[in-house]
């Protein structure tokens, strides 16, 4: 897995720390909210689902009695019938309107037929012989568009829903195994080099310790030593070296000074 | 998200036909058929001297026309332009498949049901386990 191992480039430092860490907070929320999408519209998709079969098997039903009422129609009035008819075309009077439903941010389309216009042109159809038949045709593939115009929402809205559960399986998935391990490793990784600087950090204050104190010691030891020494000289009655050796030591206390400020 | 698809809103969409004479007729006498100034129809009739290409190229124009919402299609046409159907892939304008007088109805050959029918069985399937 190469998205296991791989973190961000980032520096090191406790700012990065708080920003990575308000990342993977995010990624968690957008995750589960991302996850709670997928379920609705797996729900709404098998809705769907049923709802397709059981329209599909009605549809072979009402085209069956359309055409036998088609049948009828001819038989009464006349196979030329379909001569008038398809010469008195003119403009749709049955329409479709489509309008948009929203399930959980996925825009679904949903048809609705309207007729406008009532039955203007084929009023005078079959107006010699089997009108009434003809009225009755009429009705029987009204009736027929209705269940093809619910059926063709449906399908759409499968085709959509399909389309944007894959999308979103996907997102849930990349979140999932790339982006929140990705986080994690970079948190880890700030918080291990983190921990490294302070380790660092505390030696070295150690080891200034250790210095500062062989330091005085030296000092101590050495001021003994000239203690001694100007006892020495005071036994001894010679002033004039113990004034020089004290002017020695005050000089020599000078250099070591900046020394210790280190 | 980049593939997206517009869901156009308007109130009026025509429904497109290719079919075989008797439901042209049945439809139309429902009040389904247009024609516009140019003489142009929203169905193609598909008798025993058209051809494939003409059937393909009603499908073409039927499929990028904007006033178009639902393209109703028999399924022995649909047989004929299969490779067309199956690689159609929008939402809108729907593609529907109907049955004809002629031609029993195959489910297992229209091409959303059968992939309804594939999800559909494993999800049964899913649920009889539980």
């Amino acid at each position: 897995m190469s998205g296991q191992s791989q973190r961000l480039n980032v520096v090191p430092t406790v700012t990065m720390l708080g920003v990575v860490k308000a990342r993977l907070v995010g990624a968690t929320r957008g995750h589960a909210l991302l996850k709670k999408k997928s379920d609705a519209l797996t729900v709404q998709f098998r809705q769907i689902l049923k709802k397709i079969v059981s329209t599909k098997e009605s549809m072979g039903d009402i085209m069956k009695t359309s055409s036998f009422a088609l049948t009828e129609a001819k038989y009464v009035a006349g196979d030329n019938i379909k001569h008038v008819v398809l010469e008195n075309v003119k403009e749709a009077s049955l329409r479709v309107r489509s309008r948009t439903e929203n399930v959980a941010g996925v825009k679904l389309p949903k048809f609705d037929y309207t007729a406008d216009g009532e039955a203007s042109k084929n009023d005078l159809t079959g107006l010699a012989r089997g009108g009434q038949q003809v009225q009755q045709c009429r009705v029987a593939y009204i009736k027929a568009i209705e269940v093809l115009v619910e059926l063709a929402s449906l399908q759409t809205s499968f085709l959509t829903l399909d389309d944007a559960i894959k999308t979103t399986n996907r997102r849930v998935n990349a979140l999932e195994n790339v982006v929140k391990p990705r986080l994690e490793n970079t948190i880890s990784y700030i918080k291990g080099e983190l921990d490294e600087l302070e380790r660092e950090d505390f030696f070295r204050l150690k080891k200034i310790q250790g210095y500062k104190r062989r330091e005085i010691e030296r000092k101590m030891v050495l001021a003994r030593e000239q203690q001694a020494v100007e006892k020495l000289h005071l036994q001894k009655g010679a002033t004039w070296i113990s004034y020089d050796s004290s002017q020695n030591l005050l000089s020599g206390t000078a250099d070591k000074d900046e020394d210790i400020i280190f | 998200m980049a593939n997206r698809v517009q869901i156009p809103t308007n109130n009026s969409s025509l429904i497109a036909m290719i079919a075989d004479e008797d439901t042209i007729v049945g439809f139309l006498l429902a009040g389904v058929g247009n024609v516009d100034i140019r003489r142009k129809t929203n169905y193609l009739i598909v008798d025993s001297k058209t051809t494939v290409k003409q059937i393909e190229d009603a499908f073409k124009e039927f499929t990028s026309r904007e006033d178009i919402a639902i393209v109703l299609i028999s399924q022995f046409v649909a047989n004929m332009i299969r490779f067309l159907v199956d690689s159609y892939n929008k939402p809108v304008p729907a593609i529907l498949e109907i049955p004809s007088k002629d031609h029993p109805y195959d489910p297992t050959h229209d091409s959303v049901l059968s992939r309804v029918k594939y999800l559909f069985s494993n999800e049964s399937v899913a649920s009889d386990r539980r």
